[in-house]
């Protein structure tokens, strides 16, 4: 074994290293491999074409949530709902096609397991620590939450994992982003989240796998660690981990695909070595404040464009860099904001709760606590919250948390990525503007000409009830 | 995969910088199970305002791009890849890419070629005369017709790939013994992780 300290990152790249090439490529075998409709059709279609199988098939996960509409999936008589539009049809009809041709495990859409897939792998258990867990999709490293090294694809790397179920990949650069000190009150993981990819920057972590440090992350629960790893991507780290320990273990134990028995003594005994060791080198290392966060909302285009709820949307003359200068002013002329405006003076007509980010039991635990016996204001329009899987969605009812959103006003809808992104029927409307639990301010990313706010589920619950952007903390 | 050897077109001046992947291919052109004709939806938002750069006829059939810092950021889509690669566009210069969108461009033969920005702004100032720009991968340089000469970085194994038009499936299945030893080593020593969806209880 190699004496030099390692961290966390390096243990889990080095524990699967197949082979180094000699240009320094090295062969890094996948443990798990979570598969939707979207970026997986033509994958499976290279395979096809190659004649090729799938090698581990046991080791990918299959489910549909990208394109799936979040209305009732089956009819009075309990008969499957047919999906309106035609492409998204076409789309979720070969997943269900190709997973059991290939004989991979298939989590169909009226099921109750089904949900977005980086909510469903942890649910499941199918994502476990020191694993390497990829999917075509950016947000994979929401499962560096429970200290796998996650990482999103594209399709020609989904193709490679379902024929070798490896991949061919340069080493990253450990990056270290330490929190001293406590959150504050009414502060929660998606407000720090964004507050670092506003102070590092949305190419802050390029070529980096971001380690979270510090006892704030300790102290998380695991539904608040997958939010903060989730949003890696949006500071352009392709992976953020957090070490594993006694609250990911207890989050783990019992779950479906989970080890067993001896086999789980043996995992927690492994997953207790996977730590940063003392002296081990970051390559960057960035270290913030925790008294310095506050509720945090977007005013543009790029989830870097990130201010405290109290602050005012910047005009493009506060920034040093020219290219930033030129950003900032589409950003602002696409959002419809004038520079100077309190955040708190923005009004919005969508609520959306849901997303990878924060769609999990305790996201809608914290915007059920806001909205309990209160209702959204006349000037919201439309008002949605999505649950993350259908196990969370039962468990909400469970709580009774569907009827103090949908006597806020709020609709109760069906797991899926939903208004996360413009491909299902959840979409908001040109020029109107969302206070969103999601994680991409994109231009069109909630439909085309939406204007999209980034904020935690308080927060938007807290949006809603006053039809503006809030600081939930007055509300509590 | 076809080869990248030497590429001598004009250059479309993006020069915006964080384009993300939803800006190259907008979610509503995802609904398809094909590679193809993805161009159609490229820079839809971009292209819907007029005297836009994809539509000014001195870039007319360009091969490359050339954008701001973190091009390609966000979503892991390769429709973003497959989109430019059906504009034409064989290389993309920006100061910096997205580590997924440039793995996804290296894939399907497009060429994300990293320079600093004073050399980015030097070929865009070339670009906007509607000049043609050689990149030549073998030697790694960038030239024009003003004899400027700027040399680039890449990872040799990608420049490798990207010259010979390599399938890396095929390069990876030729090491299935090594990829099976490793995989009897965990099933050995870590049998749970080699159960995935058979461990269902």
């Amino acid at each position: 074994m190699a004496s030099r300290p390692r961290t966390l990152y390096e243990k889990i790249w080095d524990a699967h290293v197949v082979e180094t090439r000699e240009d320094g490529t090295a062969l890094i075998y996948i443990d798990r491999h979570l598969v939707h409709e979207v970026t997986s059709p033509q994958a499976f279609e290279g395979l096809r074409a190659a004649g090729r199988r799938v090698r581990r098939p046991e080791l990918t996960l299959a489910v549909p949530d990208h394109n799936l509409p979040t209305t009732p999936r089956v009819d009075a008589a309990g008969r499957p709902v047919p999906i309106a539009d035609p492409e998204s049809a076409a789309q979720l009809a070969a997943l269900e096609a190709n997973a059991p041709a290939f004989g991979i495990r298939y989590i169909p859409a009226t099921a109750r397991e089904q949900g977005i897939v980086h909510v469903v792998g942890p649910e499941q258990g199918f994502s476990l620590p020191g694993t390497t867990i990829v999917c075509g999709d950016s947000h994979t490293a929401c499962h560096g939450g429970l200290g796998a090294l996650a990482f999103g694809i594209g399709t020609s790397e989904v193709e490679h994992v379902l024929a070798t179920q490896t991949l061919l990949l340069q080493q990253a650069r450990p990056m270290e982003v330490r929190v001293e000190g406590e959150l504050g009150l009414g502060v929660s993981a998606k407000d720090l989240i964004l507050h670092i990819i506003g102070r590092i920057g949305a190419a802050g972590g390029t070529g980096h796998v971001i380690e979270y440090r510090g006892r704030v992350f300790e102290r998380m629960s695991i539904e608040e660690r997958l939010t903060v790893c989730n949003m890696s991507i949006e500071a352009g780290a392709r992976a953020g981990l957090i070490a594993p320990d006694d609250t990911t273990f207890a989050y783990l134990k019992g779950r479906p695909m989970a080890p067993k028995g001896a086999e789980w003594d043996a995992a927690v005994a492994y997953w207790r070595t996977l730590r940063t060791d003392e002296g081990a080198v970051f390559a960057k290392s960035v270290t913030i404040n925790a008294a310095d966060v506050e509720p945090s909302v977007t005013w543009g285009t790029s989830p870097e464009d990130v201010v405290p709820i109290g602050g005012r949307v910047p005009a493009p003359e506060d920034f040093a860099d020219e290219a930033k200068r030129i950003a900032a002013q589409k950003s602002l002329e696409y959002m419809g904001l004038a520079p100077g405006t309190p955040m708190t003076e923005v009004a919005i007509e969508n609520v959306f709760i849901g997303s990878c980010t924060n769609s999990r039991i305790e996201d809608l635990r914290a915007a059920a606590a806001v909205l309990k016996g209160r209702r959204k204001a006349d000037n919201v329009r439309w008002a949605i919250v999505v649950p993350g899987s259908g196990l969370v969605k039962a468990q909400a009812e469970e709580e009774g948390l569907d009827r103090i959103f949908t006597e806020a006003g709020f609709e109760w809808r069906e797991p899926g990525c939903s208004a996360c992104l413009g491909m299902n029927p959840d979409k908001v409307p040109p020029g109107e503007r969302c206070a969103s639990t999601s994680n991409r301010n994109f231009v069109g990313r909630q439909g085309p000409g939406a204007r999209t706010h980034l904020v935690s589920p308080a927060m938007a619950a807290a949006a809603a009830v006053t039809g503006r952007l809030t600081d939930v903390r007055a509300l509590v | 995969m076809q080869p990248l050897t030497r590429v001598t077109g004009r250059a479309i001046p993006l020069g915006l910088k964080n384009v993300d992947t939803d800006v190259i291919i907008p979610a509503r052109w995802l609904k398809t199970i094909s590679r193809e004709g993805l161009g159609a939806g490229a820079f839809e938002a971009i292209r819907s305002e007029p005297g836009n750069v994809f539509d000014n006829p001195l870039y007319a059939g360009a091969k490359l791009l050339i954008a701001g810092d973190n091009f390609g950021c966000g979503s892991s889509r390769e429709h973003a890849a497959w989109a430019l690669a059906d504009l034409g566009i064989r290389v993309v210069i920006a100061p910096s890419f997205s580590d997924i969108f440039s793995g996804n461009a290296v894939k399907n033969g497009i060429l994300p070629l990293v320079l600093e920005q004073d050399a980015v702004d030097r070929l865009l100032a070339v670009a906007r005369e509607g000049l043609e720009l050689t990149v030549d991968l073998e030697a790694q340089t960038v030239t024009t017709p003003y004899q400027d000469r700027f040399a680039f970085a890449i990872d040799p194994f990608r420049k490798h790939c990207l010259l010979n038009g390599l399938d890396e499936i095929g390069l990876t299945m030729a090491r299935s013994e090594a990829i099976a030893a490793f995989e009897a080593r965990r099933a050995a020593a870590q049998p749970w992780l080699m159960r995935g969806t058979a461990a269902t209880s």
